[in-house]
């Protein structure tokens, strides 16, 4: 076992199903707990956190939360746990909210300050009010703050945009990233929305009916075409490329990654030399064996064939393609695939019909 | 006059002192039937709920049997060198406990189940232990129940006349409380004196339950839930 990283062997039965996981996790960055409503996510979330009984162990980064002799209670557990639902406490104000748990943990464990989390989150016009007072935006930033506010060493959150409106979503996730770049601790992140894993998440763990199907660092993983099902129609990879053109008479830019480049359309922020983390799906990626000019995609990018794999559908198959390191998915019909026909080791085109900027 | 007002003040002490006693007894009785999932959950809270049932003369009977000379609280009193506590104002004390219990008990543990428990959860995962979940959480969301027991604790002991009778007797300045004072006098045939106290007490009564609606935000039906 080694000592930085989360290692959790978990095994509970609850309410007609078994969670059975045995993780291996990064001890730094974002990991999303993926997967359909029912899957088991949230329980493997809330065992970590204590507020479940299960058995097995967990260490994480070379802390024995649980072993098989030792239960460590929820309150003594160095973790925050952000609700879906926030559970603020309805009679503190926002500021005795933020203080409840800062209040407890010794002074020399604050690592992280009032002041700082205030800041973090925009809270300072808030902090008198009542919890009833707030907007489903503001309610979750608070209990965001809260739960940083105890300096955790493990940071813990259950779908913490699901119950939000589109506005209050795209309020709070700017937070959520800068939190991930900021904070030197692990997040479990559950959620069953492939946008916002393929956004915040550096490590994803797909789950179903209790067990786990896949696990991996996100680029790689996404790109795996024996479980991109799991995603349905949101199968598709996640690239981290660099703006290295701009062309404003077309008002377009290029993003620049490891072994090609894709055309976007310009916006301010995309400066020479800024990252973004590009989404391209299996579903807007078609292919062609010669360099076609004459037709409306602009995004031609030289791939090999790197394999197909039948998918469960029928009909269709999931092709990996590899643009020099970079995998990339196209999800073609096996008429297409017989037809052209396509084999693994094959130099083509890739047709990428759209690009979504996802950071 | 003294004589007159004796057992107005012993009422009062009576009622305070069993009600303080009650909310410190009752809060974890309470407490423990919302939360446990034990077998004699369900038991404890008949026990609880007996003296609501039971006519005060059943109740002071058998209070009287258990602490007098013969009985198991009697004996232990006894030895203790507390003597007796039959016609004492601490037998009173006693009796009005038991009797009073649902009183306490029910709207506080109707308050603690209606406390959300995913509350408690996040206070757990913000370090407190549950005792502190309890202080901080609990009894904060809960002081409506706590608010109720207390008064209706309070004033269904000064209500109280069959268990003083049977346990407390009559004695002036020790044991003879508001009701049997009452009682006294119309035995008595004194009827302006026993109009006084008893229209003093139906006035009481009156205000404190309006009283209680008001600060519980204007819901009748609240009083025991």
């Amino acid at each position: 076992m080694t000592a930085r990283g989360i290692h959790a062997r978990v095994w509970c039965r609850f309410e007609g199903f078994t969670l059975d996981v045995d993780l291996q996790l990064p001890g730094t960055g974002l990991t999303a707990l993926f997967g359909h409503s029912g899957c088991g996510k949230t329980t493997l979330l809330r065992c970590v956190a204590g507020l479940q009984a299960w058995e097995g162990g967990l260490t994480v980064n070379g802390d024995a939360w649980q072993t098989a002799t030792e239960i460590r209670p929820v309150h003594q557990r160095p973790l925050a746990y952000v609700f879906q639902e926030t559970r603020l406490f309805p009679h503190l104000s926002v500021r005795r909210n933020l203080t409840y748990g800062y209040r407890r943990i010794p002074k020399a464990e604050r690592d992280i300050g009032f002041d700082q989390a205030v800041q973090w989150l925009g809270l300072s016009p808030l902090l008198d009010r009542m919890p009833a007072k707030l907007s489903g935006g503001e309610r979750q930033r608070v209990a965001i703050a809260r739960a940083l506010l105890t300096s955790p060493r493990l940071l813990l959150m259950d779908e913490p945009l699901s119950a939000l409106d589109q506005g209050s979503k795209q309020e709070i996730l700017p937070y959520l990233e800068a939190l991930r770049d900021r904070l030197a601790i692990p997040i479990l992140y559950v959620s069953h929305s492939a946008a916002e894993v393929a956004r915040l998440a550096d490590h994803i763990v797909m789950m179903d009916r209790g067990r786990v199907v896949a696990e991996g660092p996100l680029q790689e993983t996404l790109a795996r075409t024996d479980q991109p099902l799991a995603l349905g129609d949101d199968a598709g990879v996640v690239l981290d490329a660099v703006i290295d053109q701009r062309d404003d008479h077309w008002h377009l830019c290029r993003a620049e990654f490891p072994g090609g480049h894709l055309w976007l359309r310009a916006e301010d922020w995309l400066t020479i030399g800024a990252p973004v983390r590009l989404q391209v799906l299996a579903r807007d990626v078609s292919i062609a064996l010669d360099q076609h000019t004459d037709q409306s995609i602009q995004n031609l990018v030289p791939a090999m064939v790197n394999d197909i794999a039948p998918e469960l559908s029928p009909g269709t198959a999931m092709v990996r393609l590899l643009a020099g390191p970079t995998p990339f998915l196209a999800r073609l019909t096996n008429r297409a695939i017989h037809t052209l026909p396509l084999s693994a080791g094959q130099y083509v085109w890739m047709q990428v019909k759209s690009v979504a900027i996802v950071d | 006059m003294d004589a007159y007002w004796e057992p107005v003040w012993l009422t009062l002490k009576l009622a305070s002192l069993t009600t303080a006693l009650l909310l410190v007894i009752g809060t974890p009785i309470a407490w423990w039937l919302a939360q446990s999932r034990h077998w004699l959950r369900l038991p404890v809270a008949a026990i609880v709920a007996l003296p609501l049932v039971l006519p005060p003369t059943v109740l002071g009977f058998y209070l009287l049997l258990l602490m007098g000379p013969e009985g198991l609280v009697g004996r232990l009193t006894e030895q203790l060198g507390l003597g007796l506590l039959p016609f004492t104002f601490e037998g009173l004390v006693i009796a009005s406990m038991i009797y009073s219990l649902p009183f306490t008990v029910q709207p506080l543990q109707n308050a603690f189940v209606t406390v959300n428990q995913q509350l408690l959860e996040a206070a757990a995962t913000l370090r407190a232990s549950p005792r502190d979940q309890f202080f901080s959480v609990v009894m904060p969301l809960a002081r409506p129940g706590f608010l109720t027991a207390g008064v209706l604790t309070f004033a269904h002991t000064i209500g109280e006349f069959g268990v003083v009778l049977m346990i407390g007797g009559n004695i002036s300045g020790e044991t003879k409380v508001l009701s049997v004072a009452v009682y006294d006098h119309v035995e008595a045939l004194e009827y302006t004196q026993a109009h006084w106290l008893a229209a003093g007490m139906v006035t009481f009564s009156f205000v404190v339950l309006v009283a209680l609606y008001t600060l519980n935000g204007r819901r009748p039906s609240g009083v025991m839930k």
